[in-house]
Parts: structure tokens; C-alpha cells; sequence
């Protein structure tokens, strides 16, 4: 693809008062490459998320993303309509909890073809079929379509959130923990279908997780965070066969004893 | 003579009037804009109109004509004691006749009759907010509203026809007023959403509970929300009035009798009474006497 990066993040800070949220982060992220951000509980991963995404206002420090057209915009100085547009076109968010990016009460086809109709679509029948093709490629039945996320199974709910996120056809996904809370054969499955997904689509992915499965299976990259401080970045098979930092060498063997 | 004999000149005192009269201009320079105000304790209950009684207050004058429609009738016991609240606090001439009306304050009906240049029709509001019903946050809603992502408004309209086949949506049916605002238009049937469409009168909607005021001025588009292929329409009526043989106005079902025995008849009776008392007769309706002698 294009050899320009798709975000280019500056030393990110974010503090909760006195403390850290996430230190003085940089880094760049190429269009179709999967980033795994991975740390322990309480490390800074969501807080970093959130400031990449926008959700969170950094204090420090700047995002860069590389517009459609061509064009690299600074993501907090952006005015909020157009910040917005790109959140709901460009870029997909998939929350761990699917209730947090779900509509809980309106169907499965109404979820998948709310972004649709966000963007001006306004014939019926092609925002059904479109939500149906969707539905399909995350294996939801299309007897499914007419019914609530409420009457889902939670795999079924997270590949509903994925495919609510994909109709727009994005170019960035931020996922945190899109694999928590999940049976461990729900959650190879679900595996399974993002990676597939996302070779697919040639997306670029941030992806946060505390499971190095995770990040083995899905990123390309990836960066171990502690005391929201990213202490070490590389390759991910780098990294989790040959890991530089003790604290790094830790968190592997500690995971592959298991 | 009661209490309210002491009071102001249509009840509220001259202050708050022109607080509220600064949020009536303030929605008609944007139309279809939910204008947050101070709503006033009334001597009557939230639901009984506070809104639409406070807006009527602070617009009506005492040359002005008042008619209060409740469902189209006049004769409603909250008609009825709106227009005697007016009678006794403005001491306001009061009409059931449309057109001698300059001031209609309406809840869930638009007369039949095209209202025209120099009329005021105020709605009672009970729920302003639109996205409401998907989107319960108010910071949201807001923002939503600013910065014109409506896409919520067609979900509605979607899973309507998901689960019916068609838009099911009768009654507050959303529209788009001046190509920006969407705006819940009250409980009037759908069927009365054309009416609102570059009408000469102003119109004007209060909602008291929820502290909202919003305008339609003179001669503004207001366009149903749809989908190209499932294009709003207007409820049909198989048959007209039934005591008046009017056709393509709203009607009401009347029970007859325990035997299944009903009739449809116009829901504007003060319409229906005047062609009535001009000669028309409709299936089940006595001639005129006096018209057909
Ligand atoms: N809203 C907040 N207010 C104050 N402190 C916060 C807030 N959110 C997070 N923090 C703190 O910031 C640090 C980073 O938290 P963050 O949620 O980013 O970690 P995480 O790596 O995502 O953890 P987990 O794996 O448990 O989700 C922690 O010390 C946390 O307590
Ligand atoms: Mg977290
Ligand atoms: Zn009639």
C-alpha cells in the first residue's frame, strides 16, 4: 500500500492529576499493520487507546492521521463535526463490553446499517442487503437480522459490534481487550474471523490486550507498556521470542509456562 | 370572582411573559430549534398543556380570539377549561369557529381547514426531543442536533419497516424543518404533518414539563422523514365522514352500540358542525333543517 504512515503519534502524555495515564508515547502506524498494545492492569493501555482514538484529550504531545485525501490533519485541533465523521467512517472502535458499542434495543440490521444511514444512505432495501452481507461475513444468520443484540450469545454480540464497525469500509480499528470476557473456544473463533477480516480489508488495527495470544496471533507489531510507559517496541515475534527488557522476559515466560 | 381575578393580564405578570416571548423569537429566528426556557408553575397539572397555556399567555393580546382544540374537538373537558382559564385571566373573546380564531391552541390535531396569514396555531408538547427514544443523553442529544447527525431518526424509521413491512410510525412522525432541524412535530397524526408545510400561519409548540420552545414561522419547508422507497404517505380513509360525507379529512371511530355497530366521523367538529349546518350529509348524518329549508 502507500508508504506513508496512516497516524503519526507524537510524545502522548495523558495524567489523572498526579498520575500517569500514559507517558510520553510515539510512534507510527502503517496503513494495513496490526499494533498490539500489551501490559498489565492498571499499564496505561486504554488510557493510550482512548488518546489515539480521540476519546480522551491527550495533555501532551500530537496525533497526526493521514486524511483520505492525502492531507495529514492534527486530531485534536480538528472541529468536532468533521472529528466525528471520521470516527463513524474512516475508523471503527470494537469496546470489550459489546453493550458499550452497541444499540441494546434496536435489531442486528438496524445496527450494522445505523453508520449507513448516518452517511445519507436513505433506500431501504440496499441498507438491508448491505447489513445482510455483514451480518454473513461475521456468521450471523440472516434469520438473525430483525432480532436484538439483547437475544445474543456474547461472541455473537462482539461480531456484531465488528461488522457495525466495518459497514463504512475503515481504514482504522481501535480495539480494547475485543477478546475479554469471552470462553476460550468463543474467543479462537472470534480470533480467527478478525484476523481473517482484517487480511481481508487490509486494515490497520490497534488493538489492546493483556494476552499475548493475542498479540501473537493477530499483530504485526507490538508495544509492552508498564507504569504507562512503553518500554519496549518491535516486531511481534521479536519481541515475544527475544525480549530485550527483564520486565518483557518476565511477562513472556510467565505466559508460556502456563 | 376567584383568586385569579387579582392576576396579571393572561395570568403571568409581564416579566416572565417577556422572558418567554425572548425564546418564541429566538425559535422562530431557527426553525425547528428546541429553545430552552423557564417554565412557570400553571394552575393546572404537567400534561394538561402547561406548555402551550404558557405560550398562548405570552403571545395573546386582548383583540385576540382564542379556539383550543383537544383530538380535533372543543368540547373536551381540557378544552374547555383552557378556554375558560383564558376567559377568566384575559378576559379574551373565545371561538370554536377556525377562521374567527387568530389564536388555536391545539393538542394532537391541525384543523382540517387551511390556516391562513395573521394566525398563531401553539401546540401542547409533552416530549420535544425527537432522538428521545434512542438516545436518552441529553448531552448527546444535543450535540447531535448541532452538529446535524441525524442518522439516529432513520434506525427509527428502519426498524419500523423491519418489523411491520412499512413505516408504522402514525403519530409524532419526525420531521425536517428548513432543510436543518429535525423536530418532533407533538402527537399530531402524520396524517396532519402536510399541513405544517409552508403554512401562512405561525406556528409555535410548548413543552412545559420539559422546558422546551420551538417554531415553525410563516412560509417553512417541514418535509417527513422517509426513505426512497418507502416514501411517507398520509393515513387513507376507506370511506368519508360519516355525518358530514366529507372526504380526505381525519377521522375518528365511534362505537355505536355493544354489537360491533361504529361509524367514522371527522375528529375537527367544529369542520364536520359547519358543513353540516351548510347542507352536506354523510351516510349515517340528519339533514340540515334549517339548510334544507
Ligand atoms: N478516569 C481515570 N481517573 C483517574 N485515574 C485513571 C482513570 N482512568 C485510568 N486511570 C489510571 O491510569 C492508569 C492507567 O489506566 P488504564 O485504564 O489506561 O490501564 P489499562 O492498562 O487499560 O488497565 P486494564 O488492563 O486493567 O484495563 C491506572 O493507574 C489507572 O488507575
Ligand atoms: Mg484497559
Ligand atoms: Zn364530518
Amino acid at each position: 500500500m502507500s508508504e506513508l504512515p496512516l497516524l503519526k503519534v507524537h510524545e502522548l502524555s495523558k495524567f489523572y492529576g498526579g498520575r500517569i495515564g500514559c507517558r510520553n508515547v510515539s510512534f507510527d502506524l502503517w496503513p494495513g499493520e496490526v499494533l498490539a498494545i500489551v501490559g498489565e492492569s492498571g499499564s496505561g493501555k486504554t488510557t493510550l487507546l482512548n488518546c489515539l482514538s480521540t476519546r480522551l484529550t491527550a495533555d501532551v504531545g500530537s496525533v497526526e492521521y493521514h486524511m483520505r485525501d492525502g492531507q495529514y490533519r492534527n486530531l485534536a485541533t480538528m472541529p468536532e463535526a468533521e472529528r466525528r465523521f471520521l470516527m463513524r467512517t474512516d475508523w471503527g472502535f470494537v469496546h470489550q463490553n459489546p453493550a458499550d458499542g452497541l444499540r441494546m434495543t434496536v435489531s442486528a440490521g438496524a445496527n450494522v446499517g445505523e453508520r449507513l444511514m448516518a452517511v445519507g444512505e436513505r433506500h431501504y432495501g440496499r441498507i438491508r442487503e448491505t447489513a445482510g452481507d455483514w451480518l454473513g461475513r461475521v456468521e450471523i444468520g440472516l434469520d438473525r437480522m430483525d432480532d436484538q443484540p439483547r437475544a445474543f450469545s456474547g461472541g455473537m454480540r462482539q461480531r456484531l459490534q465488528i461488522a457495525r464497525n466495518l459497514v463504512t469500509s475503515p481504514r482504522l480499528v481501535f480495539m480494547d481487550e475485543p477478546t475479554g470476557g469471552l470462553d476460550v473456544s468463543v474467543q479462537a473463533r472470534l480470533l480467527d474471523l478478525i484476523r481473517g477480516l482484517v487480511q481481508d480489508l487490509g486494515l490497520a488495527v490497534i488493538v489492546v490486550t493483556h494476552d499475548l495470544a493475542v498479540a501473537r496471533l493477530l499483530s504485526h507489531r507490538m508495544m509492552v507498556m508498564k507504569d504507562g510507559h512503553v518500554i519496549e517496541h518491535g516486531l511481534t515475534d521479536r519481541v515475544l521470542d527475544d525480549p530485550r527488557e527483564p520486565y518483557t522476559q518476565l511477562l513472556v515466560s510467565s505466559i508460556l509456562q502456563v | 370572582m376567584s383568586d385569579l381575578a387579582t392576576y396579571n393580564f393572561a395570568y403571568l405578570d409581564e416579566q416572565t411573559k417577556r422572558m418567554i416571548r425572548r425564546a418564541i423569537l429566538k425559535a422562530i429566528a431557527i426553525p425547528g430549534y428546541q429553545v430552552p426556557f423557564a417554565s412557570r408553575e400553571m394552575p393546572m397539572p404537567y400534561g394538561w398543556g402547561t406548555g402551550g397555556v404558557q405560550v398562548t399567555a405570552a403571545v395573546i393580546g386582548p383583540e385576540d380570539t382564542l379556539k383550543v382544540i383537544d383530538q380535533g374537538a372543543d368540547d373536551t373537558t381540557n378544552a374547555v377549561s383552557i378556554r375558560a382559564f383564558f376567559q377568566k385571566v384575559a378576559n379574551v373573546a373565545v371561538t370554536t369557529k377556525m377562521r374567527e380564531a387568530t389564536v388555536i391552541q391545539t393538542r394532537h390535531r391541525i384543523p382540517e381547514e387551511t390556516l391562513t396569514e395573521g394566525q398563531v396555531l401553539v401546540y401542547q408538547v409533552p416530549i420535544p426531543e425527537p432522538l428521545r427514544f434512542l438516545e436518552p443523553r441529553e448531552t448527546e442529544t444535543r450535540k447531535m442536533h448541532a452538529l446535524e447527525e441525524y442518522g439516529l431518526m432513520h434506525v427509527k424509521l428502519y426498524e419500523d419497516i423491519a418489523r411491520n413491512g412499512h413505516i408504522a410510525t402514525t403519530y409524532a412522525y419526525p420531521v425536517k424543518v428548513e432543510g436543518r432541524y429535525v423536530m418532533d412535530p407533538s402527537p399530531i397524526p402524520k396524517f396532519d404533518n402536510p399541513k405544517m408545510h409552508m403554512s401562512e400561519a405561525l406556528q409555535l409548540f410548548g413543552a412545559g414539563r420539559e422546558k422546551r420552545i420551538y417554531a415553525i414561522p410563516p412560509h417553512t419547508k417541514v418535509v417527513s422523514l422517509d426513505f426512497e422507497d418507502h416514501p411517507f404517505e398520509v393515513q387513507k380513509f376507506a370511506k368519508p365522514c360519516a355525518l358530514c360525507g366529507a372526504h380526505g379529512v381525519y377521522l375518528d371511530e365511534v362505537i355505536l352500540d355493544d354489537k360491533g355497530g361504529r361509524m367514522f366521523v371527522c375528529s375537527d367538529t367544529d369542520f364536520c358542525e359547519e358543513r353540516r349546518e351548510a347542507g352536506h350529509v354523510g351516510e349515517l348524518g340528519v339533514a340540515n333543517k334549517e339548510a334544507a329549508e
